[in-house]
């Protein structure tokens, strides 16, 4: 590690430029002032730049390595979406202004509800959902809100499949649901018998993600929502995979009640080390009434079209509000963007080129000698590695793959999940990765097993080259260090 | 192809690796019914100059008004230098630091910035932080309920002053779990709690406090802090990090302080920007930390004996407790984060006061212009931090709009919260004295002339 800011800092030194000027009144009673002084950093500016530029040369970055994180669409940010999100009048808004300042920022938002509503066949587009997750529970929030307002109150429980995203039982949790998990057959898709046992009429809804998160696409994914519907429950998109069919296949015509997207994922917005996210919901006829608010409307009036909030006046049967103001507004102008630089026939060559990127790398592998987990299946955007038989044979486990191509300078895959393949990898190139960077990556594969194969290499102590060598989580989580105390 | 670097001959090559002849038989597992053709509402493709001609022009639109709405996001200076490092693409476009070895750098700033949250608000442990303010609240309450085995009753008690969109955020996120939300009576003079009439028996969870109050107003914290504890509750304070350059932290609040402090981070080096991207913040007394929710980053040691930063106590999280998380969310605002921790190293604790104190005297050179017009008066006495609600002799919204019409925003309409005309008025450390006469002047112009008739609301 590199010093802290706090051991850096020094008494007395400041950035001086960016403190206002110390100004007399203050008309607060003693009584409620503060007593102590904080310990904040106290650096120079140019202290304070250095020592966070040097942080940044720490990480792995897309900009900087290939990331090929299954499950996370780590595909090319475009600059020109941070820039144009970051021009004065949309930066400087305050959420609260009125819409006659807020036009541009409103039509935006219009067009995207507009633009998502067709690229996932859903009736209407809610936008304020700050991440995946708060998206699911908007999802599954408006599946239990559609069943009350029916009287079908006896309906709480949420079926999820077992290779499902952690996400998905939590939120039916939050949302006051009881889950019912079902097993994945032996070819990846959901087992039928064993979701027809499940379903009846206390099923509120299903959570599904298609391609699911082993990589494959759910092939009977009509008779599953029939089985559902017919049942009275609802089915939930999980839209953390649409990168795999983006343009080509729509949740809405697979018979989806309601969708959450991942804008960080399939529409490019940053990942920022680890948010902000951006999990819009599409839902059908059904569920419009529901939907969180606020929405972006629009009239037309004397003075031409005018762009405005709808809120509980609107839909006074929504499940209400998830944000403060308008959700991650900053994130979906970078998606506007995004979707917009892409245009209508872009859309579908993302999912075309994540997949023959997907496929390709998947092949290569195969042929090197790794076991694909599905190997009678075509790869969606992503597919799965095991390492079963290396773990026994050679001693390399999933996760000293991980560690070795980090010492080859490539992010690792997603290792360890879904939860229910051994040793596994979950890989996902994405579209914007090109076709020798891809063969790059199979070298260092190669390179990896041989050495463990043949050698008798080990790499539990891998990797070498990074800021830290492998850190020691038990302790701390034993020896919780969470804050700096100068010593 | 815009972001696609295949040329013909890798798509070739590669398919014939694959064995496929066109790129569309990879999708031949997809029932043909499913695929669609065109699709409609999206046009056709900008260049990035085409996008950037169309995106200035409806920024343009917005403009950059002379904005005196504060109502819990706050115009503050933001140094260059924040943005210009978080965006570094090593930050900006990261994953979240799972691979610990190879997100030292993000680890780290998260491990400072917990350390920086922790000494303002005067607790000891700090999340990596939540979505922003408002579901804090939400996640602030479900964790108050699990720690807080003694009361099952599932029911937090509100000060009066209290952000009302919190409140319905709150109740929209953690209502499905049965916790209910109450408010505790309000005093009119001073718009805080009413302690005559504080409830006996009502067996609260939490008492939530934000200090200062949505209206502005500053409560008396020691008291209802201590009342709270009388009562078996915990207490949640939501604070303005700003104010905690001046105010007294949440951790020093009553006799114990608060248990769990939350806010909106946004006023730390976060542009406005309708509304978000924001954080939310989340500090803790340490007992209650592995009720926490969301990120924590520890620091431990590698195998060469080495500092190094891991998220930790990962065994709360839905990725690893699926069902019985503490809560779903997998995300922080990592970015956001980013950028407050730059702003707090640059400012420091003496620039934070600067920032604070110069917020608070404009805010007083403002009121003291705005009260000396005609038909304006504070609608609550007491003091203030950088806020204020001003009682207006007549309707608020015609008098906003017609300020907006020469590009002022003159605060945010307080009537439905207040029950009568009232405006809430705010202006931090970037309004010069000219910026407080122009709006002071409109003002009066408005009022004298009779504004009552002016525009209606919403017109453009």
């Amino acid at each position: 590690m590199t010093d802290l800011i706090f051991e850096i800092s020094r008494s007395g030194r400041r950035a001086f430029a960016q403190a206002p000027l110390d100004t007399a009144s203050l008309a607060i009673p003693e009584s409620m002032l503060r007593t102590d002084k904080p310990r904040l950093p106290e650096a120079s500016e140019l202290q304070t730049v250095r020592h966070f530029t040097r942080l940044s040369q720490m990480n792995f970055s897309i900009d900087t390595q290939f990331y090929p994180l299954g499950s996370c669409t780590m595909k090319y940010n475009p600059r020109a979406c941070n820039a144009l999100a970051m021009l004065p009048g949309f930066a400087g808004r305050h959420p609260l202004g009125p819409v006659s300042h807020g036009q541009g920022f409103l039509r935006c938002m219009y067009e995207l509800q507009e633009m998502l509503m067709d690229i996932t066949g859903m009736k209407g587009v809610s936008l304020t959902p700050m991440a995946g997750a708060q998206g699911e529970f908007a999802g599954v929030a408006m599946i239990k809100a559609y069943h009350e307002a029916r009287g079908d109150h006896e309906r709480v429980e949420i079926i999820c499949p077992d290779a499902a995203h952690g996400t998905n039982p939590a939120t039916a949790t939050m949302c006051g649901c009881v889950v019912k998990e079902v097993p994945t057959g032996a070819d990846g898709d959901i087992d039928f018998a064993a979701l027809q046992a499940a379903v009846g009429p206390q099923t509120a809804g299903i959570m599904l993600t298609n391609p699911s998160t082993l990589g494959v696409f759910e092939r009977r994914i009509k008779e599953v929502a029939r089985l559902v519907h017919d049942a009275g429950g609802l089915l939930y998109y999980d839209g953390a995979n649409l990168n795999a069919i983006l343009g080509k296949v729509r949740p809405g015509d697979m018979d989806f009640d309601v969708i959450h997207m991942n804008l960080h994922k399939t529409f490019s917005t940053p990942h920022g080390g680890g948010g902000p996210g951006s999990g819009a919901v599409g839902v059908n006829d059904r569920l419009l009434p529901f939907m969180p608010i606020p929405i972006v409307g629009k009239r037309e009036t004397d003075d031409g079209t005018v762009y405005d909030w709808l809120d509980e006046k609107e839909l006074p049967q929504s499940i209400g509000r998830l944000s403060g103001f308008m959700g991650n507004s900053g994130v979906l102008l970078r998606a506007y963007v995004y979707i917009r630089m892409l245009g209508r026939d872009g859309m579908a060559r993302v999912s075309q080129y994540a997949t023959l990127n997907a496929n390709y790398l998947a092949v290569r592998l195969r042929d090197a000698g790794f076991e694909l987990a599905y190997p009678g299946r075509r790869a969606s955007h992503e597919f799965i590695v095991t390492l079963k038989k290396e773990a026994r044979s050679a001693n390399l486990t999933a996760m000293d793959v991980a560690k070795a191509l980090l010492d080859k300078n490539y992010h690792a895959p997603t290792t360890y999940f879904p939860l229910l393949v051994p040793e596994c990898l979950l890989i996902e190139p994405t579209e914007t990765e090109s076709k020798e960077t891809l063969d790059n990556f199979v070298a260092a594969m190669i390179e990896i097993a041989t050495a463990a194969r043949e050698e008798g290499v080990e790499f539990k102590e891998a990797p070498y080259t990074m800021p830290v060598r492998r850190l020691d989580d038990v302790k701390a989580a034993r020896q919780l260090d969470l804050v700096y105390r100068p010593g | 192809m815009p972001f696609i670097p295949h040329t013909e001959k890798d798509t070739r090559e590669m398919l014939e690796i694959i064995g496929a002849s066109e790129i569309d038989d990879l999708f031949d597992e997809i029932p043909t019914e499913l695929l669609i053709g065109e699709l409609h509402e999206v046009p056709e493709a900008l260049n990035e100059m085409e996008i950037s001609r169309l995106m200035r022009a409806r920024a343009a639109l917005d403009g950059t008004p002379l904005c005196f709405i504060g109502a819990g996001a706050y115009e503050h200076h933001i140094p260059t230098a924040v943005w210009d490092i978080a965006t570094r693409g090593e930050f900006y476009s990261s994953y979240t630091p799972y691979q610990a070895e190879a997100s030292q750098g993000t680890l780290q700033t998260i491990y400072e910035y917990q350390t920086m949250m922790t000494q303002l608000t005067a607790l000891d442990v700090s999340n990596a932080s939540l979505y922003d303010g408002a579901s804090a609240l939400a996640e602030a309450s479900l964790m108050a309920v699990r720690s807080n085995r003694r009361v099952r009753t599932g029911r937090i008690l509100l000060a009066p002053g209290v952000n009302p969109v919190y409140e319905q955020v709150a109740a929209a996120i953690a209502g499905a779990q049965g916790l209910t939300f109450e408010r505790l009576p309000q005093e009119a003079a001073s718009g805080n709690v009413d302690f005559d009439r504080l409830p006996a028996h009502r067996e609260p969870v939490a008492v939530v406090i934000q200090q200062p109050s949505f209206p502005g107003t500053l409560e008396d914290v020691d008291r209802l802090t201590d009342w709270a504890h009388s009562q078996g509750a915990l207490v949640i304070g939501i604070v303005n990090p700003i104010s905690l350059a001046l105010l007294q932290a949440p951790g020093h609040w009553g006799g114990q302080g608060v248990e769990i402090a939350c806010g909106e981070g946004q006023p730390l080096g976060v542009p406005l920007s309708s509304g978000g991207p924001y954080f939310g913040f989340m500090t803790c007394k340490q007992k209650h930390v592995r009720q926490m929710p969301g990120r924590i980053v520890g620091r431990t040691t590698d195998l060469d004996g080495n500092p190094g930063f891991t998220l930790t106590l990962q065994a709360r999280e839905q990725h690893i407790r699926r069902s019985r998380a503490t809560s779903n969310i997998c995300t922080n605002q990592g970015l956001m984060v980013t950028a407050a921790t730059i702003y707090m190293s640059l400012l420091g604790f003496e620039g934070l006061v600067r920032v604070a104190r110069s917020s608070h005297a404009n805010t007083t050179a403002l009121i003291e212009g705005l009260t000396a017009i005609k038909g304006v008066r504070r609608l609550y006495d007491g003091p203030y931090f950088h806020e204020v609600a001003l009682r207006l002799d007549r309707p608020v919204a015609p008098l906003l709009t017609a300020l907006a019409d020469s590009d002022i925003l003159g605060g945010f309409d307080l009537t439905s919260y207040a029950g009568t005309d009232a405006l809430l008025v705010c202006a931090t450390e970037t309004k010069t004295s000219a910026d407080i006469e122009t709006f002071v002047a409109a003002f009066a112009g408005l009022m004298s002339s009779g504004a009552r008739q002016g525009g209606e609301n919403g017109k453009n």
